[in-house]
């Protein structure tokens, strides 16, 4: 782990309240696996603000960069949103434990809204791993409406599909998350065919996920978004309960087997 | 060149940097963003008996000029403690070449028995860089957890003598900041044989989430710190070195050079980051170069020269 001055390379929309911000950030970038973080301190905010944790979007160590991709919900997104090409900005990374990129069957993403974050990276890495052997991963992505459906593109790009689903019907499936991932699931085990289950979203989701790990006994792992202070594993304010007790999400998480979690 | 070594009573320390209680983990969080050199001491979370698990979620809430939490002091239990953390601190800074620092071990307990069962394990626990044991009787969030034992001078002087007893380490005791006057806790303490004290712990706060209408913290109060609360705490350092001669190391919205100043100043031999931390791990470095910087341009050869240099005119 690291403190490391980042330049902001680019800010860029992604559709009503949602950006996408790349930073150069060599040392980061070379060393972050998929579903660790960044906690990024926050220019505009005053200086004793406390920081703001990042899940990372992508990191290509060849270039440099790390990408995040957030939504703006309080007043540090607000803050960071005015973040302008040439600031510099430090963050600390990579934090936290991860996905682990060995996975039995088919990889299934969950995402819900910014979500999809730690999810393209995640899907990045283990196509990278398996260098072109199939099964690909698939993302589920959920959203209260279109507006909320981020990055199609870029995991379309990865070749990637991608499956829909927003409450209001605006696009995909009408309905949570789970409409479409229950009916692939069923599938596959129609199939005999294995998968692992990967998520990150809203509670209400991540724990529809686990769920589904659990029932069908095959590996789940669910990335947890909390609040944080230190997001090194020294204040023990971001607690997820788990079977061995209470676990902080920035050190012993952010991603946590579904059979750990105790909701 | 200027002499950054202090002495906190018996306790000699390499810089007058400490960190805080709580907010610095077991000591090797921070590795890789604090410089540790710049560190005298680092204190560790406070550690009882037994495990603890702490306070429900949501444990903190950012306000301006600081945050408020009421973590509820999760810990492992002392065997736990010098089982694991202790050797981790020990191997972690053999790969650095850095000295570590000396570590303090906060305590606490639900009986006075209790706190002196922990001290003593901890100071024949053997650890080398184990330099002193710091008693905490202010935590706001836990009932049982040392408020009850800060808040009454009879209960504190029986706290600290019990556990001062035998004791071969020495003891620093945390005092809250919520009382009319601290004279007579730092006599309690002075009395029952501490080496020194440290203060302040956290102001008890609330914050309400308006749109819900409920408390923002689980716990429903918490302990306020950050930069809102230095004032306040440099206030109390100077009313604790008018009354006693007992070593200060003090504690409260550091986030810059000059506010650790005014601590040593008022009365401080050593102090101690919490907060700043969270939002700039560089800030220890930038203590550290200020301190030195003010003592080269105003003629102090030794930090230590600044202990109670506050002039007061008649």
């Amino acid at each position: 782990m690291l403190d490391e001055k980042s330049k902001v390379i680019e800010h860029a929309d992604r559709g009503e309240g949602y950006r996408l911000l790349a930073l150069y950030s060599p040392q980061i970038a070379s060393a972050a696996m998929p579903g660790q973080f960044v906690h990024v301190k926050v220019p505009a905010l005053e200086a004793s603000a406390l920081r703001r944790p990042f899940s990372i979007f992508d990191a290509d160590a060849e270039t440099g960069t790390v990408r995040l991709l957030y939504k703006r919900v309080g007043r540090g997104t607000a803050a960071l949103n005015a973040v302008k090409p040439g600031e510099e900005l430090f963050m600390e990374g990579p934090l936290g434990k991860g996905f682990p990129l060995e996975c039995t069957g088919v990889p299934l993403m969950a995402g819900g809204g910014y979500g999809v974050a730690p999810l393209y990276f995640l899907a990045k890495k283990i196509m990278a791993l398996k260098g072109g052997v199939p099964p690909s991963p698939e993302l589920f992505v959920g959203g209260r409406t279109k507006a909320d459906i981020l990055a199609r593109n870029d995991f379309a790009a990865l070749g990637v599909p991608v499956a829909v689903a927003t409450n209001d019907g605006s696009d995909g499936d009408k309905g949570f998350v789970t409409v479409p991932l229950d009916r692939r699931i069923a599938a596959l085990k129609a199939e005999n065919e294995p998968f692992t289950l990967y998520a990150c979203g809203p509670d209400g989701m991540l724990k529809a996920v686990a769920d589904r790990a659990l029932e069908s006994g095959t590996d789940g792992w669910i990335s947890m978004d909390r609040h944080m202070i230190c997001g090194v594993g020294a204040c023990y304010a971001c607690i997820q309960k788990t079977t061995s007790g209470n676990a902080r999400c920035c050190i012993d998480g952010p991603v946590f087997a579904a059979k750990e979690l105790v909701w | 060149m200027v002499d950054m070594c202090v002495d906190l009573g018996p306790v000699r320390l390499a810089t007058p940097l400490a960190t805080a209680s709580g907010t610095f983990g077991y000591g090797t969080e921070y590795m890789g963003a604090v410089d540790y050199s710049c560190l005298g001491a680092v204190t560790v979370k406070g550690i009882r008996l037994d495990a603890w698990p702490g306070n429900p979620m949501p444990r903190h809430a950012e306000v301006p000029g600081g945050m408020v939490n009421a973590i509820g002091l999760q810990g492992p239990g002392v065997g736990m403690f010098l089982n694991h953390y202790a050797p981790l601190y020990e191997t972690a800074f053999e790969q650095t070449g850095i000295k570590p620092p000396a570590m303090i071990v906060n305590i606490w307990g639900g009986t006075v028995e209790e706190y002196a069962e922990v001290a003593h394990i901890v100071a024949g626990s053997g650890f080398s860089f184990i330099k002193a044991i710091e008693c905490n009787v202010s935590c706001p969030n836990v009932k049982s957890g040392g408020h009850t034992f800060g808040h009454d001078p009879m209960i504190l002087n029986r706290l600290v003598s019990t556990v001062r007893k035998d004791l071969e380490m020495p003891l620093i005791v945390k005092l809250a900041p919520n009382v009319p006057d601290i004279t007579p806790y730092v006599k309690a303490c002075e009395d029952g044989g501490a080496d020194a004290i440290s203060l302040i712990n956290t102001i008890p706060a609330m914050v309400i989430d308006i749109e819900r209408r409920k408390p923002a913290i689980a716990n429903k109060t918490g302990g306020l710190s950050g930069r809102a609360i230095h004032p306040a705490a440099v206030k109390l350092v100077y009313d604790a070195h008018r009354a006693s001669k007992l070593p200060i190391l003090a504690m409260g919205g550091i986030y810059e050079a000059k506010d650790a100043i005014e601590f040593m100043l008022a009365g401080a031999s050593a102090v101690a980051l919490g907060s700043a931390i969270f939002s700039n791990p560089g800030v220890v470095r930038e203590v550290y170069d200020g301190i030195t910087e003010y003592c080269s341009r105003h003629g102090f050869t030794a930090v230590r020269e600044l202990t109670g240099a506050l002039e007061i005119d008649a």
